[in-house]
């Protein structure tokens, strides 16, 4: 059985993030792996779980949504191997500190060396980065510009939009994914959903096909760089 | 009226009516923002201008808006002036406010202008009916606009009057500073948007009738409307039976009858007159397209979907939804997963517009037998009615494709 936590989707919650536990199950389930998902509301205990979802939120309720997980055992969980994958606020909490609600500094969790500070301008468009060779689409929309500490690995290199700084998206370690890619970004990238799935159950799946991967397909048609109006704009021919 | 006007001024409304007028003729569009922009540019206090010595009512929020203004116009009863073709923001204002120059004025009001046009149009009445996420990617965050209306509304006079609803947390918050506030209590079930409180950020708690944060931020208890199984505005009952569908625009009308009475309008005169209206620009109407008879319904935000989902009746209507993420809709589709299409599970859904592949994975994700249509020409034909959810240019487009039954 695989378990799936979602944390705290009453203040983490935003842009429809509750989609990536819906795809997570589907995906699971039509593989025949017995699969449930449980949410920890605000006042309710870290529930056990192989993998926990993180959403994104606006700047009262990260705050809030911060203090709550701070004040739980959330971190020794992961400490203890689970998996995690959190969008946009969701990974500023993840960090050292960040900045919400003009340049007053909080402290984040600490489970990660980064550090997230306010932008001079907010990013809100697509979000493409290459990952492992492949495409991620998706949707950014926040204000602020994140810092790997040393050594830390980027979830993806930003091929349009911001992600971190521009440069990088996000954030990757053996039990930590992060991505500004808000909202519904596993319904729009099946591959990378049967990745975590993967990476939670310790096992290669099986090869399952939905209109999801129309979707991907099309998005990445018409997101990618290398194809587009914005090269043939580009090529004088 | 025009006594009060400067040449200025004058030569502005000439050029806003000259250039709709040309608009209207050409076809290239419904009339109002083109002459609306010329004018705000040959006097940029034309707003101002034309809405002094008017009696002004303003409706915010992020879902009813439109039709809520449409009874408050038809409540009112005989010429009333009214931005009808959902051009909200001042263009569209002055657009309306110079093609009729009859003193009673209702505007829809668009959220993120609610402050200026407050300030510009010194409004009789102001109606807040809701705020919920909606089109993030242009408004960011809710509760900034709570922010902005809150800090506009302190600055009323007395001699305006808020009317506004007690059951959401986010527009209690924005009338909180207002001088002259009228609470109505009426069915809000969407709360996704608040759950932490805009005061502190702790937790509110809500139960059927109440909520409450612990820093004693609450719903206000000097109620004037009342809206629980039946209406009740200033002590008095009304029956509402209403031509449009849906709790919702009981909500939306509730709030409209309580505005015309602080207008000092009969309301059982209000009443019937608004109990008459049926479809709102093209919202909720029965319309024809290739021989069937397609209900069209409006949705574009979570709130509003499911509040329209809830009016889909349990018989064998075929369920086409169409969703774009032009502009006007909002880039950012990811909504589509606060939505909840559970409820149509069993039916098979048509999935269409430029959007389609993002919604048929959504449907297909909450276990929903979905059809994409890729070209309008593999849309099943039978007898069968059709109800037809679509969201902002979506629902244009299919205005303009059908016909009246």
């Amino acid at each position: 059985m695989l378990r799936i936590a979602t944390l705290l989707p009453d203040l983490l919650g935003t842009y429809g993030d509750g989609g990536n536990a819906t795809v997570l199950v589907a995906r699971a389930r039509a593989r025949g792996i017995a699969c449930e998902v449980v949410e920890m509301r605000r006042n309710d205990a870290v529930p056990t779980a192989s993998l926990y979802l993180m959403g994104g939120g606006e700047d009262g309720p990260q705050r809030l949504a911060c203090e709550v997980l701070r004040a739980s055992n959330f971190g020794e969980r992961v400490r203890d191997g689970a998996q995690v994958f959190a969008v946009c606020a969701g990974l500023q909490i993840l960090g050292r500190h960040f900045s919400v609600e003009g340049d007053d500094e909080f402290e984040g969790l600490g489970l990660v060396d980064i550090a997230t500070r306010r932008g001079t301008t907010r990013s809100v468009g697509d979000l493409c980065a290459k990952v492992d060779g492949r495409l991620m689409v998706g949707f950014e929309n926040h204000g602020g510009v994140t810092t790997l500490g040393d050594g830390l690995v980027a979830f993806g290199d930003v091929v349009r939009g911001r992600g971190n700084d521009g440069v990088v998206d996000g954030f990757r370690t053996e039990s930590l994914w992060a991505t500004y890619a808000h909202g519904p970004v596993l319904a729009q990238n099946p591959w990378l959903a049967d990745k975590i799935l993967e990476s939670a159950l310790g096992e290669t799946l099986e090869p399952f096909t939905s209109v999801a991967d129309r979707l991907y397909e099309e998005r990445c048609r018409e997101l990618s760089p290398r194809s587009g109006f914005e090269d043939r704009r580009r090529d004088p021919h | 009226m025009s006594s009060g006007l400067s040449l200025r001024d004058r030569v502005a409304i000439a050029s806003v009516r000259g250039v709709n007028w040309v608009s209207r003729a050409l076809r290239r569009g419904a009339g109002t923002v083109a002459g609306g922009n010329i004018g705000l540019k040959i006097s940029p206090h034309l707003l101002v201008s034309l809405a002094r010595d008017r009696t002004i009512v303003l409706v915010s929020g992020t879902n009813g808006k439109t039709t809520t203004t449409a009874l408050v116009a038809a409540g009112w009863g005989g010429d009333v002036a009214s931005n009808t073709t959902g051009a909200n923001m001042p263009a569209g204002h002055v657009a309306a406010l110079a093609r009729n120059r009859t003193t009673r004025v209702v505007l829809e009001t668009d959220e993120a202008w609610l402050g200026e046009v407050v300030t510009a149009t010194d409004p009789a009445v102001v109606v807040l009916l809701n705020l919920s996420r909606d089109q993030l990617d242009r408004a960011n965050e809710v509760r900034r606009i709570a922010e902005r209306w809150r800090a506009a509304l302190a600055t009323l006079e007395p001699s305006t009057v808020v009317v506004a609803n007690a059951n959401d947390p986010l527009v209690v918050w924005a009338a909180g500073d207002a001088a002259n506030v009228r609470w109505c209590d009426v069915p809000t079930p969407w709360r996704a948007d608040a759950q932490s409180c805009p005061r502190c950020t702790l937790p509110i708690e809500f139960d059927d009738v109440r909520w409450h944060c612990s820093c004693g931020f609450a719903k206000p208890t000097d109620l004037t409307t009342s809206l629980r199984g039946h209406l009740i505005v200033a002590g008095r009952t009304l029956e509402l039976s209403l031509g449009v569908p849906g709790v919702f625009n009981e909500a939306n009308a509730a709030m409209a009858l309580s505005a015309l009475h602080e207008l000092g309008v009969d309301l059982g005169d209000a009443l019937t007159r608004v109990n008459a209206v049926s479809t709102v620009a093209g919202r909720f109407s029965v319309r024809a397209w290739r021989g069937r008879r397609v209900r069209l319904l409006l949705a574009k935000n979570p709130a509003g979907f499911d509040a329209l989902l809830s009016t889909l009746r349990a018989d064998n209507d075929d369920v086409w939804i169409a969703i774009n993420a032009r502009l006007a809709d909002g880039h950012d589709p990811s909504w589509l997963y606060d939505v909840a299409f559970e409820t149509l599970r069993g039916r098979t859904v048509w999935c269409l517009g430029e959007r389609r592949l993002d919604l048929a994975t959504r449907l297909d994700y909450a276990d929903v037998d979905v059809r994409v249509v890729d070209d309008l020409d593999d849309l099943p034909t039978s007898d069968d009615p059709v109800t037809l959810f679509a969201n902002y240019t979506a629902f244009s487009e299919w205005l303009e494709r059908s016909t009246p039954c």
